[in-house]
């Protein structure tokens, strides 16, 4: 084997079971891990299923376990992954998976609207637009999380989803946690309601993971927590 | 093997917590068993007590001291997580857990010994 050669796994199969199958990939300079996918897909077989879209790591379509470890693939070079001269490519755990590389992230969504994810308006769009602080603490809060592309690699790192399907998740959780703090939200409570049941925030063991591997370095541990103490606040208030 | 998602601090701390609570929890109805030997069989008891002389057992005791010391700094860490304003430093919360830990159970071996 040539050092510009790259051993390839590629995971092939359907929600019924499969197995790695290995292809030899030319290396090449700047070369993402969705770059080699394409390739065995362009050049060795044409039936590999996987999915992108934007490649400039916006739209969160190309999750993959890479070497065991969440990513997004088109953002993730090659050679920092490498071991030795292999990468596996899997799907994304703790989601059903279609076909080869590609899951159904269906129940991934689904738990954002579980979770209270959608917008509560608080005016009609007769009313004038509310005006919110940038630097009020709710809004510098808020802001740490909007930056999430759904790409569902902390829902992939998280244990505790493996653990409790019914768990909403990091992403899910983030999101509530996000639109909490929102001024422009008008049911707080319904957020808490939603996010405190069973598989809610409390199901969380801080475990760290979704935080870890986050391409955008959000922080959905901290949300999670913030959760965790807004519910916990509730609950003594309305128990007055 | 550790699976390698798995492979970080906060997760190896999570581990430790929950390694070192199923411990006590197994350790703590010996200890209790033990205990209640001084009201119904005082004899027994101290042929057990005596037990505590083999270094092995010190060795276990220390083991013992440090689960305990490391869940409690340990679930020192979580409720803190959990109640107080969000640090961004867990990860040397959590080393400070196992340092603490260490200290007390170190001091006690030292003691001990």
């Amino acid at each position: 084997m040539g050092r510009d050669e790259l051993d390839v796994s590629i995971w092939r199969g359907d929600a019924n079971g499969g197995r790695f199958e290995d292809f030899k990939v030319p290396a090449q300079d700047s070369q993402t891990v969705l770059d080699v996918v394409s390739w065995v897909q362009q050049n060795e077989d044409p039936t590999l299923s996987y999915r992108y879209a934007c490649r400039v790591g916006m739209c969160g379509s190309c999750a993959m376990m890479v070497n065991g470890v969440p990513r997004w693939t088109c953002r993730t070079h090659v050679k920092k992954v490498l071991d030795g001269q292999k990468v596996t490519v899997a799907p994304l755990r703790n989601l059903p998976v279609i076909k080869d590389l590609a899951t159904d992230m269906d129940p991934f969504f689904d738990k954002w609207v579980k979770a209270a994810g959608v917008h509560h308006p608080s005016k009609t769009r007769d009313d004038p637009i509310e005006a919110v602080n940038p630097a009020s603490p709710a809004r510098v809060e808020a802001d740490t999380g909007i930056e999430c592309i759904n790409c569902s690699v902390c829902y992939a790192a998280c244990d505790t989803v493996t653990g409790n399907a019914d768990y909403l998740g990091p992403a899910a959780l983030q999101r509530a946690w996000t639109l909490y703090n929102d001024a422009k939200d008008a049911d707080q409570q319904t957020i808490l309601d939603a996010v405190s049941g069973n598989g809610g925030c409390h199901n969380c063991h801080s475990q760290g993971s979704c935080t870890l591997y986050c391409p955008n370095e959000l922080n959905p541990m901290k949300a999670i927590a913030g959760l965790k103490r807004a519910t916990a606040a509730s609950f003594f208030k309305r128990r007055k | 093997m550790i699976r390698p998602h798995r492979s970080h601090p906060l997760w190896f701390a999570f581990a430790l917590h929950r390694v070192s609570g199923l411990g006590l929890a197994l350790f703590l109805p010996a200890h209790f068993y033990l205990l209640s030997l001084a009201l119904t069989d005082p004899v027994s008891l101290d042929s057990y007590l005596a037990l505590a002389e083999n270094p092995l057992v010190k060795v276990a005791e220390f083991g013992l001291v440090f689960l305990l010391a490391v869940h409690f700094f340990g679930g020192l860490r979580l409720m803190a997580l959990e109640w107080l304003p969000w640090s961004g430093r867990q990860k040397s919360l959590a080393a400070g857990a196992v340092a603490a830990a260490f200290f007390v159970s170190g001091t006690f071996f030292l003691q001990a010994v």
